[in-house]
Parts: structure tokens; sequence; C-alpha cells
């Protein structure tokens, strides 16, 4: 087999992998069982296809193989479990019927996301469910992307299944309120494995890279499966604007590269001219959200081509109403940065102090290290060095540590104090 | 044959941060890096890890009911761990080497700081047959 053709089956299988698993959830009712039997069907699958050439009807192939497991599990407990006998009569009867394509619906992959984004499992759970029952990842590969042991990743997905199956959620989309919530859930998980692959710089970097793409894959399903909904377009949008200066953010060695110091010329022009699109057709939709607001001003980053080129009043207009909208600390810090490019950097100093007393970010090394770069702007070079230290001994980032220890290094080597000084 | 490299140089009174020129401390974060780097790429890593200044270091030991009481650091402790490598390696030989390597990591203008690499093997071997 050629690796291309091994690698063209498996974008194919990953993109069945949910419609297949809704396919087989709606037959059976047992979400951790079909779950398994899915991934079962889609590894006989990645080994066979591109051998043997794709089936004429790949999904309905998977559907049968996936079934045909769940029947054999199923009448290995029959003896034990009379309850399953039922399901056993069930199953004999559906799996002798050839697959219709109506069984293949596209809210499934909705519904699915909604499950394995369940609020009673732990972030990092979801995350690790939705990989491998959405993204149709192998437990392997999101336990290599997570750097955690495998045994102890596929032990994280069962308890999580075992927590879904126990939540006693029905396959079905939820309504009204309860459907804006748990989508609200789905969201956030996706931003968080989108966080998880870019926030990482040290490692295997590919590996981690992937997530982003995976946590941009599973965004973009949901854009076309909610195209109305304008917080979906502004996480897609947000996702497709950061990432876009992806390969501007670290130098060859690893270091952190600083937005203001990136090579714009690396920046993605496709990304982002994707996001600005989405974006700008979200917001005159009217419900303007966080992740709206964030990718708008990602937006205005990215549409700076020299860091001299920033609107940062507008973008100070924004984190004025993103701080409305959410009582998030992180949004309030970086409120001040923006209120320091503006208004220069005591205003934004004085703002950090309004933090410290809220107490929920005291001590936070992010906090520190925003105050280390004010106070160099304000000239306050021996302060500034101090906080930089203070940020790098907080912060569980290795290449984040060794960026502010360079930047206090850089400073105390710096023989003339007070230089820096300046509004912009 | 697996074996754990510890590198043993932090101290809890002084400083964490050498005072190095910037150019110094670049040299040697690329060294780490590429360090690593080659381990992966030998197919002899298992996992490297840095870890936090001593000063977010605590000592926790259970009270009368289990629940956990903490406290910090104490200054008499010399030395704390500052980071770790986990080796998979065909002999003692290649592990000492690797620490060598590590222990001559450069530091203020270049020069090798020798650090104390601790090499212990890890117990994993398999399960006698029990017969």
């Amino acid at each position: 087999m050629s690796s291309s053709e091994s690698e063209a089956v498996e974008v194919l299988l990953r993109e069945l992998a949910p419609q297949v698993l809704g396919a087989v959830v709606r037959r059976f009712r047992d979400f951790p069982a079909a779950e398994d039997a899915v991934q079962e069907a889609l590894l006989a699958a990645a080994l066979q296809w591109p051998k043997e050439g794709v089936p004429d009807n790949s999904r309905a192939w998977l559907i049968q193989v996936a079934s045909r497991r769940m029947t054999d599990s199923i009448r290995s407990d029959v003896a034990r479990r009379r309850r399953e006998t039922e399901a056993y009569a069930v199953a004999g009867e559906t799996t002798s019927e050839p697959v219709v394509e109506d069984d293949i619906a596209q809210d499934d992959t909705l519904v699915l996301l909604f499950m394995c984004c369940h609020p009673a499992l732990t972030p990092s759970s979801a995350i690790a469910l939705t990989l491998r029952a959405v993204g149709g990842l192998t437990t392997a590969e999101i336990a290599k992307a997570f750097l955690v042991p495998e045994a102890t990743l596929a032990q994280r997905i069962s308890r999580a299944k075992a927590t879904v199956k126990a939540s006693g959620v029905p396959f079905s989309l939820p309504a009204g309120s309860e459907r804006t919530d748990r989508l609200r859930s789905v969201l956030h998980v996706l931003y968080l494995i989108f966080n998880e692959g870019y926030t990482s710089s040290e490692g295997p970097q590919l590996m981690r890279a992937d997530l982003s793409n995976e946590a941009i894959r599973l965004a973009r399903l949901i854009y076309q499966l909610l195209p109305s909904d304008p917080e979906v377009a502004g996480l897609l949008a947000l996702m497709l604007l950061t990432d876009a200066r992806r390969s501007a953010r670290t130098a060859p060695g690893g270091e952190l590269i600083p937005l203001a110091e990136q090579d714009r010329r690396l920046w993605d022009q496709r990304a982002i001219r994707e996001g600005v699109a989405l974006v700008s057709s979200a917001l005159p939709k009217g419900a303007v959200g966080p992740y709206q607001l964030q990718a708008a001003i990602a937006a205005i980053h990215d549409e700076a081509a020299v860091p001299e080129d920033t609107d940062w009043p507008q973008i100070l207009a924004l984190y004025d109403l993103l701080k409305r909208m959410s009582d998030n600390p992180m949004v309030v810090l970086n409120h001040a940065i923006a209120t320091a490019m503006v208004q220069g950097p005591s205003a934004g100093l004085a703002l950090l102090d309004a933090l410290d007393r809220d107490g929920r970010l005291a001590g936070h090394h992010r906090l520190e290290a925003v105050r280390a770069h004010l106070l160099e702007r304000a000239g306050d070079r021996s302060a500034a060095i101090a906080h930089y230290r203070l940020a790098a001994a907080r912060t569980t980032s290795l290449p984040e540590r060794n960026y502010l220890m360079t930047q206090a290094a850089r400073l105390a080597a710096d023989a003339t104090p007070g230089q820096e000084t300046s509004n912009q | 044959m697996k074996y754990i490299l510890m590198m043993n140089t932090m101290r809890a009174k002084q400083p964490p941060f050498p005072n190095w020129s910037t150019e110094d401390l670049h040299t040697h974060i690329r060294f780490m890096i590429q360090l690593n780097q080659d381990l992966r790429e030998s197919g002899e890593l298992v996992g490297a890890e840095g870890l936090s200044f001593p000063d977010q270091a605590k000592l926790v030991r259970a009270g009368k009911d289990g629940t956990p009481v903490t406290d910090g650091v104490f200054p008499e402790s010399k030395e704390f761990l500052a980071g770790f490598w986990i080796v998979d390696v065909d002999s003692p030989q290649r592990a000492y080497e690797i620490a060598a390597r590590a222990s001559a990591a450069p530091g203020d203008k270049g020069v090798p700081l020798n650090m104390p690499i601790e090499v212990r093997p890890i117990m994993s071997g398999p399960p006698p047959e029990m017969l």
C-alpha cells in the first residue's frame, strides 16, 4: 500500500466515524458498547481498505462490521443477562437487514458531540471522548498527543463513557435552553482542544499541532451543521485567526516570539481571509458572544501589516464589550493590556492593581508577566525584572519560563535604565 | 533497560536565576531542547520533564484524619530536582553518556556547567517466572 492511499483512507475514516457511530448507537441504544464496536470497525477498515480498495458504500460497510461486533458481544453476554436477550433479538433482526442510507442522519454528529461534551464530564474526559468518538482518533493517538500513557487514556475514556451512560441522556438533540447551554459546553471543549495544541511549543510539536488542526476540523463540522449560529462561526473564526500565526510564534530553537516581534510574512493569509469573512458575517446577526468578540480582536491583530498599524482603540472597545459579557479575570487582564496600549502603561498598571484586589488572579503568572511588561514600558527597570522573575517562577510552561527568564536577563544587562519609557 | 537521570541543581535559598546574559540563556535553552530532540529521534527518550522552582514546592503529609497537611519545603534541603529524563537504553554506559552530555550543558559565557546528574536504574524488569 502506498502511504498516500492509507492517508486518503484515514481522512475518509475520520469523516465517517461520527456518522457510523450515530447509526450504530441509534440501532443498539448502547453508547459505550457502540463506541467500542465502531473503533474496531475503523481499525479493520484502516488495515483492509488500503490493500483491497475502499468498498463502494464505505459507510454501510463500517456500520455492518460494527453492528456485527455488537451482536457478537451481546451474544456472548446473553446467557448471563436476561435483559440483554431482548437486545439480542433486536440486534439479530437489524443486522440481517441491509443498511439503508436513511439510517444516516446529519444530526447524529451533533448529537454525539452533545453527548461527548456532557456537563457531567470533566474537561479532560470530554476532550478525550470527543476526539475518539467524533474525531475518530485512536486511543494511542490521543494518548500521544496529550503525553500520557495509553493505558491511562483508555481508562479515562471508558470512565467517561460510563458517566455518559449513567447520566441517562437520550440519544437525541436537547431542546430549548438546554440546547443552548449544551452547545456552549461543546464549543468550550473544542476551544480547549485547540488551545492544547496551540499553546505548546516544546515536546513533540507535530503531534500537538495536530490537536489544533483536529479542533479546527471539528469546528468546521459543527459550522456546517449549524451555519446560522453566530457563536459557532465565531469559534471557527477565532481558531483560524489564531492558528494563522502558528509558524511565526516560535523560533527554530523553540523560543516563544511575542506578537509584536513576529515575522508577519509568515502568517497564513488564507486562514486570515477565511476567519475575517466568517466573523464579519457573524457579527451583524446581532447575537454577539464571546467567541465572535475574541475573533474580531484576533482579526484586528491579523490585519495589521506591522505592529504599529494595530487599531488598539478598537481592540479596547471590543474588550470593553467582552468584559461586560463575561466575568472572566483573564478578559480583565487583556483589557488592561489594551488600555495600556491606548492610554499608556500607568493606566494599565492601575487596572492590574484592581485585579490584585479581586483575588482570583492574585499571584497568577500571567498577571505578573503583564505587570512586568507594563513596568518595563513605564521605565521601571528593576521592578520589571523582579516581576518577570516572579512570573517565571510561577508559570508551568517551560517555553514561557524560558521566555520570561530571557526578558529578565535582557533588562538586567541593559546598562541604561529608563530608556524604554514610551506610551505606545 | 530504563534509567532515570535526575538533575539536582536547584538550591532553596539561591535565586533560581543565574545572572547570565540573554545570549548565554539562549544557548543553554537551545542545548536542552536539542538534547531532548536527539534522544527522541534516537528512540531512547521515554519522558523528560522540567520542574517548577522550589518556592512552588510543598511537603505533604497525611494528618490524623487522612487529610493533607502541607508545609513549605525546608531551607535545610540543600538541593532540589530541577528536572529529569527517563531513557530506555541498551546499556548503563549509554545512560552515563547521556547524563554526561546533559551535565556539560553550557552556562555563563558558554562554560560547561558540569552539573551532577544522578543516574538510577528504574525497576522495570519483568517479574520472575513463579513456579
